[in-house]
């Protein structure tokens, strides 16, 4: 659970930053009439707010996945699962996902709305074909006889690149509505938002799959050995 | 007392809320079914998690039967006892309570409580509740599969939980269940979402954070705990499914059943408990926080005198919060663990009990020479507090890892856990419901019922949990639907047990009282007025009661004072609403 732990830390540290801002050592007892209100003149918006809350609530869910990954694997039955070389193909898809969202909210508030609207199609053509290079791996590694049941190792490979594939799968449906709206109406105020909230959204999708990579091809493994060695 | 800052002469400050774009339903079916109002949706919720409660309920009168009196009914057999002793834990923690506390309370109190018209995602919000319905009909559907629900235990160990030897093992009954938890989980972080965000941005113009009742408070709290500790329950769920549906080993070690080898091997059995106890431990808190805060507006309100120790109980809600992240593992000393394990967890568990304590005093120091109205809130909170400090210091017992040892598995951890977990928040919700139905309603709720329900819930509760600390002394284990002839059981266990029985029907019974008073009051209460208790908060100030969709009217409130203004001295009432404003200095100065 050292890895759920770690995420709870950073989480708790966010909380408190957030805490100390709040005047909670005022004596609310005392102050009548106009609260000096310590919210900001222009507060965020609420969709934004209730991303990062989303956010986390993902990154809780991701976090001991893979805790429970490094459990798993101290027993004596785990394999190793050698990792289709085109995911790397993949990940560079999903990297390019990510900057052309990126791209296309900087386009999108400067109103350069054709730019913007290529790089919505871009995005969501690299996210389908993410998902798709996901399934090819999925039929190389069961051709190859790497089945899900056979070993744990397998297992947790496919649970957890399913669960990435499926949150990558909500992803682009919002990323679908927000390209459709953005023919309709052009880049408004809200569409500008959305599309700013899609691309935070995809890049932690991103950060998630490469932390997932690096755990699963074994990498992460070494690190944590060696934080290990380091501390005793 | 009167701030220099403050007058009504000042212009007000900039509007710091936007307001929101309420939605606006068109039809029947949008205004009462398919709402996107949290008022309309609460009830929804609340409505569901006493039906099913009721069904949890029914379970453990059928449990106590047959303990009861083993020879007397057929009614239920060893299997049965397990699939009923599962599907009321089960029910009882998830679908009742946190859905009522967070789905039911948190909905309808927190946008008026905060000053806001509504949630801030409201489609959202609507779906939270419809998933849940979904997760609540695929569990008792369940008791419908072939096989019958799961026998699991409510902590749904592996390897058992897929084992032939358990009912709902092989069958339908772990899926369902387990299926059930993950769809609960889904519904729940839409609606999860929408209680923080409210909190965070919703509030009303003035309503700082330290000006939010304790109420808002624990719901809030309780619901950051949730939104982090409830996916560990979903990749637990999810994980059990594969290894049950796909034939993985993630939990399930090398078994061998009945002379054949299943083809599982190598798992780890513990690595459920620990993620189990992740999301089970904080689970107590989730439903213990928001009880907590309700029962301090409560006590405050019916004693006409502010919260002792605001700031305090501010913190402690907090530091709760965040410590029983790490103490998960005391729910595991009789699993093997590294002694030092052991330890820490201990230590952690123990520290806990400060912050806790620190409320137990406030209340107490809140009641003491307040003006004791004993309403039927009163009454409820009162008897809340006599029940969490008994259940508290048996938990100080059980959380000792050289005493949790020979107690654990026995009838009294099922004492302990009932106290905390079972009685102590069912009575604040109780409360709570005798408290607030006026305002949702428009009408008070008849007090002579109401009296009858407090008084036979209230003994009947010790009448029942009482006795089965003493049986857990003796040994009585837990989870056994018989004890046959067992040398160490006296005679007296059994007679002990008919009684437990017998009370656990009428306290049943009594909850018809209450049913029947929500029912009858709607249409034959009192007519509540808006503010029946002379209360401050803002929920209390709308301009309506009922509150209408969009809550407040044309303007939103502006907030100029805590939550706590009761019994100031030189105001004409005892209590200021958190939306008057503060006297101008010049008629304050001529007033003196
Ligand atoms: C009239 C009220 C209630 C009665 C008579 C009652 C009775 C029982 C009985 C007889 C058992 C089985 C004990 C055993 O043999 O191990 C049990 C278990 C349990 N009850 Fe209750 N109960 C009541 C209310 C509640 C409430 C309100 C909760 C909410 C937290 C609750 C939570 C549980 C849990 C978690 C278990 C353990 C299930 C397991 O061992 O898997 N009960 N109850
Ligand atoms: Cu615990």
């Amino acid at each position: 659970m050292s890895i759920m732990l770690i995420f709870l830390t950073a989480i708790a540290a966010v909380i408190v930053w957030w805490l100390a801002q709040q005047r909670l050592a005022s004596k609310p007892w005392l102050e009548v009439g106009h609260a000096r209100d310590h919210r900001r003149a222009a507060p965020l918006p609420a969709a934004k707010v209730g991303l990062g809350v989303f956010l986390a609530v993902v990154g809780s869910l991701f976090a001991l996945s893979f805790s429970a990954y490094f459990m798993r694997m101290a027993s004596s039955d785990w394999g190793t699962l050698p990792l289709p070389g085109f995911l790397w193909i993949n990940t560079a898809i999903l990297a390019l996902a990510s900057a052309a969202l990126y791209w296309t909210k900087l386009n999108a508030e400067r109103q350069h709305g054709e730019a913007a609207r290529t790089g919505l199609l871009v995005a969501l053509a690299a996210g389908l074909a993410f998902l798709v290079g996901q399934l090819f791996a999925w039929r190389a590694l069961a051709n190859a006889g790497y089945l899900l049941a056979g070993n744990p190792a397998n297992s947790f490979f496919y649970m957890l690149t399913g669960l990435h594939g499926l949150h990558i799968l909500g992803g682009l449906a919002a990323l679908g509505r927000v390209t459709v709206h953005a023919s309709d109406a052009g880049f408004d105020r809200r569409t500008r938002l959305s599309v700013e909230l899609c691309a935070i959204y995809w890049h932690f999708m991103l950060a998630v799959w490469l932390v997932l990579f690096a755990l699963l091809s074994g990498w992460a493994t070494e690190v944590v050995v060696f934080c290990r060695q380091l501390l005793t | 007392m009167v701030d220099v800052r403050s007058g009504l002469g000042e212009a007000l400050p900039p509007p710091e809320v936007e307001d929101v774009e309420l939605y606006h339903p068109h039809s029947w079916w949008t205004r009462y079914v398919f709402s996107q109002d949290a008022k309309i949706i609460a009830i929804q919720y609340a409505t569901t998690a006493i039906a099913i409660g009721m069904v949890a309920l029914v379970l453990s009168w059928l449990m106590r039967l047959q303990l009861g009196f083993p020879d007397t009914f057929q009614l239920v057999d060893a299997e049965a006892y397990y699939q009923f002793i599962t599907m009321h834990g089960m029910i009882m923690v998830i679908y009742l309570l946190t859905a009522l506390f967070l789905g039911g309370f948190g909905n309808y109190l927190i946008p008026l409580m905060v000053g806001a018209r509504d949630m801030v995602f409201p489609y959202a919000n609507m779906l939270s509740y419809w998933i849940y319905l979904l997760a609540v009909l695929v569990l008792v559907a369940s008791f419908f599969a072939p096989g019958g629900p799961t026998g699991a235990g409510w902590t749904l160990y592996p390897p058992q939980a897929l084992l032939s030897g358990t009912p709902g093992g092989k069958d339908w009954g772990i899926i369902l269940m387990l299926s059930s938890l993950i769809i609960f989980i889904i519904g729940f972080t839409m609606g999860g979402l929408n209680y923080v965000v409210t909190v965070l941005q919703g509030r009303a113009r003035g309503m700082t954070l330290m000006r939010m009742p304790l109420t808002v408070w624990g719901i809030f709290t309780a619901t950051v705990m949730a939104l982090l500790a409830f996916p560990a329950l979903f990749v637990a769920c999810v994980m059990m499914l594969f290894d049950r549906l796909l034939g993985t080993s993630f939990f399930m070690p090398a078994i061998v059943e009945m002379g054949e080898q299943l083809p599982y091997g190598g798992g780890s059995p513990i690595l459920f408990q620990h993620l189990f106890w992740f999301f089970g431990h904080p689970e107590v808190y989730i439903v213990a926080l928001p009880a907590f805060g309700i029962v301090s507006d409560l006590i405050s309100t019916h004693a006409r005198k502010n919260i002792f120790g605001y700031r305090m109980m501010v913190w402690a809600i907090v530091i709760i919060g965040g410590l029983s992240f790490v103490v998960w593992a005391h729910h595991m000393y009789v699993s093997g663990m590294n002694p030092y394990f052991g330890f820490f967890f201990a230590t952690t568990t123990l520290i806990i009990a400060v912050p806790t304590a620190i409320k137990v005093y406030n209340w107490v120091l809140t009641l003491w020479r307040g003006n004791i109205h004993l309403t039927l809130p009163m009454l409820f909170a009162l008897a809340f507090i006599v029940t969490f400090v008994n259940g508290g210091l048996t938990g100080l017992f059980l959380g000792n890892v050289v005493v949790d040892v020979p107690l654990s598995d026995t009838m009294f951890v099922v004492a302990h856990f009932h106290m905390v977990m079972g009685v102590a928040p069912i009575l604040v919700i109780f409360g709570a419901i005798y408290h607030w139905y006026p305002k949702i309603t428009g009408r008070m709720l008849d007090e002579t019922l109401g009296q009858i329900h407090f008084w036979i819930t209230f003994i009947g509760a010790y009448g029942i949990f009482f006795p089965m600390h003493y049986l857990g002394l003796i040994g009585v284990p837990r989870r056994y639907y018989e004890l046959g002839e067992t040398a160490f059981v006296p005679d007296s266990v059994h007679t002990l047990n008919a009684f437990i029985s017998i009370m656990a029907l009428i306290v049943g019974a009594a909850q018809i009282v209450l049913l029947f008073n929500l029912v009858w009051s709607l249409r034959h209460g009192r007519e509540a007025g808006g503010n029946p208790w002379r209360a401050t908060t803002l929920e209390w100030q709308t301009p309506e009661t009922p509150p209408p969709h969009g809550n407040w009217g044309k303007e939103l409130p502006v907030v100029y004072r805590w939550a706590y203004d009761y019994s100031v001295p030189g105001a004409p009432e005892d209590f200021i609403p958190q939306n008057q404003p503060a006297p101008s200095r010049v008629s304050h100065e001529a007033a003196s």
